[in-house]
């Protein structure tokens, strides 16, 4: 039986060990948001956050995560309250299909929230390992940008400017 | 300790001799020219120049990441501290622009630039002064007829003596032998080509071979293996580690290809080489192939037997999970049954299964520090590539302890060999310097 922290809560998981993390959410706990693209760990649409970094959960077996948390869309807003990335993949109608989407907002996530200032190169160097068949990548990469502008802790000057 | 050491070593040979030494290690400057004077360069001469730089391999250090090829910038760490590469287009103030043809020349052979001062070693000229009048020509028309790029490279990071370039003096009077390439007449064509791109632009001794205390080649073990930006360079020939025995096909393949299905796929600094003998005459790879098959073998099994072997054992068609093995109880067995096994203990075949680990250079070898880049990094895509197997990285999946128990299991399991010393320090050092 593995243990994991789930968008914050606590989960027992009752899947054997050897279970890819992408099943667990999906069929254990009904996260639906990561998506079964390759299962190799090519395409990334199975993208979660576990610790703070982004990783493909379906080469992940559950077993070594052991206490780990893991962080998934459902995590970084709803669709009644969506987080700044998800506001910013809506403001950019940066989905056609939207496949791939859930794996590349989890991805810049991941990438914004240990640095708020990531240049463009950078944002489209950490996306590498992300497959999308529909070729809105333009439109990917500017909601990123929107996000990463509404993320950005404000400093005290911009902020009495407004 | 060892650091200390070097530096009075070096400070010693620096100042020797006094003024005999000063005057010994003084070159002077060579006057400079106007880019303009050069007039239309031989188009011919251009090209065969392009091909001899790809042998060289020299835009891969003198290119920044991210920067215009040539313009130098990159960051290159050294024992003795780091050292950047410099501009190496035609521009005139930041660049070779100012560099007569001799210049370059005499760079390339004596490693000083055109300003009389001495180049380090990192440039390798040691391999460089064997390359012959024509093509060190070549290089210079190549070089010259590049778009000019301004930009300087950051200032070396050295301690005292080491900033002080004359010391480089006392490095060549003891290190560098200038002399061209002299073929070996009881040798065929193909073997001397082979050879003189090996040992000359190829410079393939500069990584693969390890270097004494102050930094250079050590001659008596040439080809044992030597490390390359935080990657094992493996040992070659008769010292080589690889489960499979390298043929003259397989180093040819895999030179001309950066992937064989035996031996896998060229990571880290060789990625760059075999992405730049990828576009050369194959003829000079398959010369290149032949000279290193000369080496010898190392303990490698041949390949026939390998192959026969089998290449899996678990049926699963492609694009699908593996069903994983039954999980050993020891940590690093159940972290290959559940991680590793469905893509390297299966059937599915390259580039979307993995290298049967059994015959893995990277498992067998001397140190681990391949193993973990590995493991930790996976195998990115390659450009344009897609018969080149991906793998992705488990670095942030797998904690320091999960990565050294992994390596610790492989190396039994696989190779059969005594466990590594410094494992988990090892880990710890790969993952930081990520
Ligand atoms: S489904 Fe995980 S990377 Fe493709
Ligand atoms: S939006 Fe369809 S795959 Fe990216």
């Amino acid at each position: 039986m593995t243990t994991l922290i789930v968008n914050g809560d606590s989960r027992t998981i009752e899947a054997s060990p050897d279970t890819p993390l992408l099943y667990v959410l999906r069929d254990e706990l009904g996260l639906n948001a990561a998506k079964f693209g390759c299962g190799l760990g090519q395409c990334g649409a199975c993208t979660v956050i576990v610790d703070g970094k982004a990783v493909f959960s379906c080469v992940t077996p559950v077993m070594v995560l052991e206490g780990r948390t893991v962080t998934t869309l459902e995590g970084i807003g709803s669709r009644d309250a969506p987080g700044p990335m998800q506001r910013a993949f809506i403001a950019e109608q940066a989905a056609q299909c939207g496949y791939c989407i859930p794996g590349m907002m989890m991805r810049a996530q991941a990438l914004l929230n240990r640095d708020p200032h990531a240049t463009d190169e950078s944002i489209e160097a950490e996306l590498q390992p992300h497959l999308c068949r529909c070729g809105t990548h333009m439109r990917i990469l500017r909601a990123i940008r929107r996000a990463a502008e509404e993320m950005r802790p404000k400093t005290v000057e911009a902020r009495t400017a407004r | 300790m060892k650091l200390r050491f070097v530096l009075l070593a070096l400070l010693a040979i620096g100042t020797f001799g006094g003024t005999a030494a000063l005057l010994y290690a003084w070159e002077s400057s060579i006057a400079p020219i106007d880019p303009r004077s050069l007039g239309a360069l031989d188009r011919a001469v251009v090209r065969r120049g392009a091909s001899l730089a790809l042998l060289g391999d020299c835009a891969t250090c003198h290119t920044a990441p991210g920067g215009p090829p040539y313009a130098g910038g990159l960051a290159m760490p050294t024992p003795f501290g780091t050292i950047y590469s410099t501009n190496i287009t035609p521009d005139p103030e930041t660049g070779i622009g100012r560099w007569s043809e001799q210049a370059f020349i005499r760079a390339l052979r004596s490693g000083v630039d055109r300003e009389g001062r001495h180049l380090y070693p990192a440039f390798p000229y040691d391999h460089f002064t064997r390359v012959s009048d024509d093509d060190t020509k070549a290089l210079y028309a190549f070089f010259m007829s590049l778009d000019p790029v301004k930009s300087s490279a950051p200032p070396n990071e050295l301690p005292f003596p080491l900033n002080v370039r004359l010391t480089l003096a006392g490095w060549k009077l003891l290190f560098l032998r200038r002399a061209r390439f002299v073929a070996d007449p009881s040798k065929d064509e193909k073997w001397n080509r082979g050879k003189y791109l090996v040992d000359g632009l190829g410079h393939c001794g500069a990584c693969h071979s390890p270097r004494n205390l102050l930094g250079a080649e050590m001659k008596s073990a040439g080809f044992a293996g030597g490390e390359a930006e935080g990657w094992r360079a493996y040992a070659l020939g008769r010292g080589s580690l690889s489960p499979v025995a390298w043929d003259e096909a397989a180093l040819a393949d895999y030179l001309a290809r950066g992937s064989h299905p035996l031996h896998g796929t060229a990571q880290g600094p060789m990625a760059n080489v075999v992405d730049n003998l990828s576009h050369v005459d194959p003829a000079d790879v398959g010369a290149m192939a032949h000279y290193l098959a000369s080496l010898g073998k190392g303990e490698g099994r041949n390949d026939a037997e390998r192959a026969a072997s089998g290449p899996g054992r678990f049926s699963q068609a492609a694009g699908a999970q593996a069903a994983t093995p039954a999980i050993p109880s020891e940590p690093g067995g159940a972290i290959y049954a559940t991680v590793c096994a469905s893509c390297h203990d299966g059937d599915r075949p390259l580039p979307l299964g993995g290298l049967r680990l059994d015959l893995s250079t990277a498992v067998a070898d001397a140190t681990p520090v391949n193993l973990i880049n590995l493991v930790v990094r996976g195998i990115p895509a390659a450009a344009g590539a897609s018969a080149h197997p991906i793998m992705p990285g488990f670095g942030d999946v797998l904690d320091d302890r999960q990565v050294s128990d992994l390596a610790s299991y492989l190396r039994t399991r696989f190779a059969g060999k005594q466990q590594w010393d410094g494992l988990t320090k090892a880990v710890a050092e790969a993952r930081g310097g990520r």
